[in-house]
């Protein structure tokens, strides 16, 4: 055996152990779907604008839910009602009901701290805060009481190895988390909302902004994070959301509001779709 | 850089002449300072300056010290306050106001901004000084310098912090909201840290306008050449010395003023040093 096969096993068994997330979480195979977020009759209007009306919709444990459409559907809208980021826009106002894990989280007991760490979020344009790599994961970690040092330096130690960015950074977690490169920013965006241990992460268009490589990356490290996670993620790739999801979501502009057209399992919605503008739009005929 | 076209020359030329002669007029007024203290510095040692006996130029004797210590506790005192209370005034403006109420604040606060020193100075006098005598005589002080001084610097630093915390991207501030992070998490976290370069390039600002203000602090601070003991003991700042002695100076005592004015350049100076270095230090 040569050095070269010594370094080649030796790497792949740091690969199996770059997985610290444990084993899949106990939820239901995607075949016997549970609900974790239940969404009954949800509209959303900023000023007298309708940017979501009247949405229905279950998004089920541990799998990947699509969302997709033209531009301007609500796509966006509907993730962030699902963290109450809609509180930050002013004249946001909400009807209807969202339910995680049972709890209406428009209700005034929610706690939207809590709620916001139950649920992580990804956004289009990787925004790392302008600290260091460390204290970019260090942050959140103390907003939600983990204050101990040897904590603190063992979850982020594992939430980088989790989107596999340790054995880029491992080094120098003290230099700036904005000279990375895109895709390793997005990853160490991702491993940010995955150190707060959430059951649900919501990404809006997590790979738009990279380069083909990195964009690549991310969408593997979004498989693999399937079923450890319930993820609902924002995409106008229709290939991609294909690619990756187990369920999709199909919004459309109808009288200048979106609604929610069709919902299913991604295969039916990309082969049998039930609804004329589903079949135009996955088809590439509209949209 | 650009295809030579005949109005990108001529812009070239206006704005490299624009250039030229605002570094022009720095190195000129260096130069003057240097020559006409030059008389002095050549038969007098530097060390003087610090070791004479006293301040008693008429009879020889040049101690700047008393003034270096009064403008340095005057200027780092209205610091220690306004710095605080600039940046937690902007930090109000930016991320707790109602958009009517911080509209108001930020008027009031560039109309305190333009203020005339002297303007500051007769308030000082009229009214800062017998309360501060009150406390404690004689009334004019280092404490109603330093009083004076705030006020003049504060709103420095509250609009350079303003303009730096409305730079923040809205993504940083969604992104603390998504990780769960309080209101104040996120400002002291992320905004404050995200804004660092120009807080601290009002901080600069203000110190150099603080050492460097004469009308104000001549007028309240009491102008005893002395080390200040305590906040109620008069002062004499080497701005406020320059100004008091120069309608009669001659000889080696104007070549000395003109000394203490390179000694307050040299001042800001190093301080606008420290500040490019406290800013290269930044993760941004």
């Amino acid at each position: 055996m040569n050095t070269h096969d010594i370094e080649e096993i030796q790497r792949s068994v740091e690969k199996q152990h770059t997985f610290t997330l444990g084993p899949l979480q106990t939820g239901p195979a995607c075949c016997d779907p549970q609900p974790i977020v239940q969404v009954k009759n949800f509209s959303l209007h900023y000023d007298n604008k309708t940017a979501l009306d009247k949405v229905t919709l279950d998004i089920y444990r541990g799998c990947i839910t699509a969302l997709i459409g033209p531009s301007g559907c609500g796509k966006t809208s509907f993730l962030s009602a699902i963290n109450r980021l809609t509180d930050l826009i002013p004249n946001c106002k909400v009807v209807g009901h969202i339910q995680v894990d049972g709890v209406d989280i428009y209700q005034s007991a929610c706690d939207v701290q809590v709620l916001r760490q139950q649920i992580g979020m990804v956004f289009q344009k990787p925004t790392p805060f302008p600290l260091s790599i460390r204290r970019n994961i260090e942050l959140p970690l103390r907003e939600h009481g983990v204050t101990k040092r040897a904590e603190v330096e063992a979850v982020s130690e594992q939430v980088l190895r989790d989107v596999g960015l340790w054995h880029e950074v491992h080094d120098r977690l003290d230099s700036a988390a904005l000279s990375l490169s895109g895709g390793q920013q997005q990853r160490l965006c991702i491993a940010r909302a995955l150190a707060l241990k959430p059951k649900i992460l919501l990404m809006d268009e997590p790979c738009s902004a990279l380069d083909p490589i990195a964009s690549g990356v991310v969408e593997d490290l979004i498989v693999g994070l399937q079923g450890r996670y319930t993820i609902v993620i924002v995409t106008h790739n229709l290939a991609q959301a294909r690619r990756i999801a187990n369920y999709a979501a199909f919004f459309w502009v109808k009288e200048r509001a979106g609604h929610l057209i069709e919902f299913g399992h991604c295969r039916d919605i990309f082969e049998t779709p039930v609804h004329q503008l589903t079949a135009a739009y996955v088809s590439g005929a509209r949209g | 850089m650009f295809r030579s076209v005949f109005t990108d020359t001529l812009l070239r030329w206006v704005l490299q002449a624009g250039a030229v002669v605002s570094a022009l007029v720095m190195a000129m007024i260096m130069l003057f300072l240097l020559s006409e203290s030059w008389p002095v510095l050549q038969h007098l040692s530097l060390a003087q300056f610090l070791t004479d006996s006293s301040w008693h130029p008429l009879e020889g004797s040049y101690n700047l010290t008393p003034m270096l210590s009064g403008t340095l506790y005057a200027s780092m005192g209205a610091l220690l306050l306004a710095v605080p209370l600039g940046i937690a005034s902007a930090i109000f403006i930016v991320y707790y106001a109602s958009p009517r109420s911080a509209l108001l604040y930020r008027r009031l606060i560039e109309l305190l901004a333009g203020i005339p020193s002297v303007v500051f100075g007769f308030w000082g006098l009229t009214t800062l000084v017998p309360l501060v005598n009150q406390l404690h005589p004689p009334g004019a002080s280092l404490l109603a310098g330093i009083l004076v001084l705030t006020l003049m610097i504060l709103p420095t630093i509250a609009l350079m912090t303003y303009a730096a915390l409305i730079a923040v991207p809205d993504e940083y501030i969604r992104s603390a909201a998504a990780l769960g992070l309080s209101g104040w998490s996120m400002i002291r976290g992320v905004a404050l840290p995200a804004a660092r370069t120009g807080i601290v390039a009002g901080i600069v600002l203000a110190a150099g306008r603080a050492l460097g203000e004469t009308m104000a602090v001549l007028m309240v601070a009491g102008n005893v050449v002395q080390h200040a003991d305590s906040l109620f003991d008069p002062i004499r700042t080497l701005a406020a010395n320059i100004a008091l002695e120069m309608a009669y100076a001659m000889g080696d005592h104007r070549a000395v003023l003109f000394v203490s004015g390179l000694m307050l350049m040299l001042l800001v100076m190093t301080l606008s040093g420290l500040a490019g270095w406290l800013g290269k230090k930044s993760y941004a």
